[in-house]
């Protein structure tokens, strides 16, 4: 089937993963609060403990690595409200998963309007 | 009897509500964005909308993914935003139009669209950012807002096709609505962008071009794609055209041209801009 073929680089947060990646994103979502926010800075390990994370899911929040906690599940808006937390914007995540530095993304985002 | 006066298509990159509470609006990156919302917000000046019907989606706000509906519609009496987790202001309360919500329910419900209602539903920057975009400086919001969430987040999302028609009802429902509105209705989102994966970064800027040429005159060559497709040629947030599709159908068939820019890029994303007056 056609809707099935895969697209490079490319991940749909589809029921699987949604499944999958269930207690990492209601983590995510419960950074909307900035009280919980604060509450993750305090203790990390804990505040993962607490929503359930699988160890693949700790790990990939540990290392603050953007393919790995999508691989686990993550879905990008979410995972934006954990990457708030460190300060990071979607121009850092976009650097991080395509492995150039955060100058090089930018040229490549500006030349895309050439 | 309400009127459908125009139709407003814009993205809504968290980026610009950020940028606006900085009031980067002569900064080199930011002044063509902004300089090109001029024209717009002189015709709502003008033209004077009393409600607007803002189609968008809700990013991780009001919706977990415990419930996540295809088609959702604001029946509040005000809506409210958040910081979203990265610390977004907190605007004033947006004013709602219940009675309104409640009648353009039960029209789509009649014909055939299963929507859930929201009485409470917190209003993220998919809403959030085009209405500040394009009324900055009102002392007050001069219209009352009718939010739309379209899924855009956890697939399978409804087809561009489904979208175009759940417009089409959409805006018959708003124009049997027996009070005297002038309304505006909002597509929001795209153009094209990618936030995740190894293909992050993605913007393509010939699509986008046809894309908002074509939603003009030819929508129905729009709705021909899959969700799939959008995915392809406008990256995985691209889907948002969904929304626009909405917006669109909402018009009818005839519309004027008035305003149209591109611009590449706004954070990560192709933004597209769009104003579209209904034909009498």
């Amino acid at each position: 089937m056609a809707q099935s073929r895969e697209i490079w680089g490319t991940t749909i947060f589809d029921g699987c993963a949604a499944q999958r990646g269930y207690a990492l994103n209601k983590m995510c979502y419960s950074f909307n609060s900035a009280e919980n926010r604060a509450e993750f800075v305090r203790d990390e390990e804990a505040y993962c403990r607490r929503f359930n994370l699988n160890v693949e899911q700790r790990e990939a929040v540990r290392r603050r690595n953007v393919l790995a906690l999508i691989a686990a599940g993550g879905n990008i808006y979410y995972l934006a409200k954990l990457a708030g937390i460190f300060g990071l914007s979607v121009q850092d995540l976009g650097a991080q998963q395509t492995g150039v530095s955060v100058a090089e993304f930018r040229e490549r985002l500006q030349a895309a309007g050439d | 009897m309400a009127r459908i006066i125009g139709g407003i298509g814009t993205s809504h990159i968290p980026a610009i509500g950020l940028a606006m509470a900085r009031q980067q609006y002569e900064e080199p990156y930011w002044k063509p964005f902004f300089d090109a919302y001029q024209p717009v917000r002189a015709w709502l000046k003008a033209a004077r909308p009393t409600v607007a019907v803002v189609v968008y989606n809700d990013h991780g706000l009001n919706f977990f993914l415990d419930k996540m509906p295809t088609f959702a519609v604001g029946a509040a009496t005000e809506y409210r935003n958040a910081d979203e987790g990265w610390g977004l202001p907190t605007l004033r309360p947006f004013p709602g139009n219940a009675a309104m919500s409640w009648h353009l329910i039960e029209r789509l419900a009649e014909a055939d669209f299963d929507l859930t209602t929201c009485q409470e539903m917190s209003v993220d920057h998919g809403f959030v950012v085009p209405m500040q975009l394009l009324w900055p400086d009102a002392p007050e919001w001069p219209v009352r807002a009718i939010p739309i969430h379209v899924n855009t987040v956890q697939h399978p999302l409804p087809s561009p096709a489904r979208c175009l028609k759940f417009g089409e009802v959409l805006g018959r429902a708003i124009e049997s609505w027996p009070a005297n509105e002038r309304v505006v209705v909002f597509g929001t989102g795209g153009l094209s962008h990618q936030l995740d994966g190894r293909r992050a970064g993605f913007i393509n800027k010939p699509f986008d071009l046809y894309c908002l040429e074509k939603i003009v005159h030819e929508p129905e060559l729009l709705a021909k794609y899959t969700i799939r497709d959008l995915i392809e040629f406008a990256g995985t947030q691209g889907p948002e055209l969904i929304q626009w599709l909405v917006m669109r159908g909402a018009l009818g068939a005839e519309v004027r041209k008035l305003e149209s820019n591109y611009h590449v890029p706004i954070s990560n994303t192709g933004s597209g801009l769009l104003l579209l007056e209904k034909a009498a």
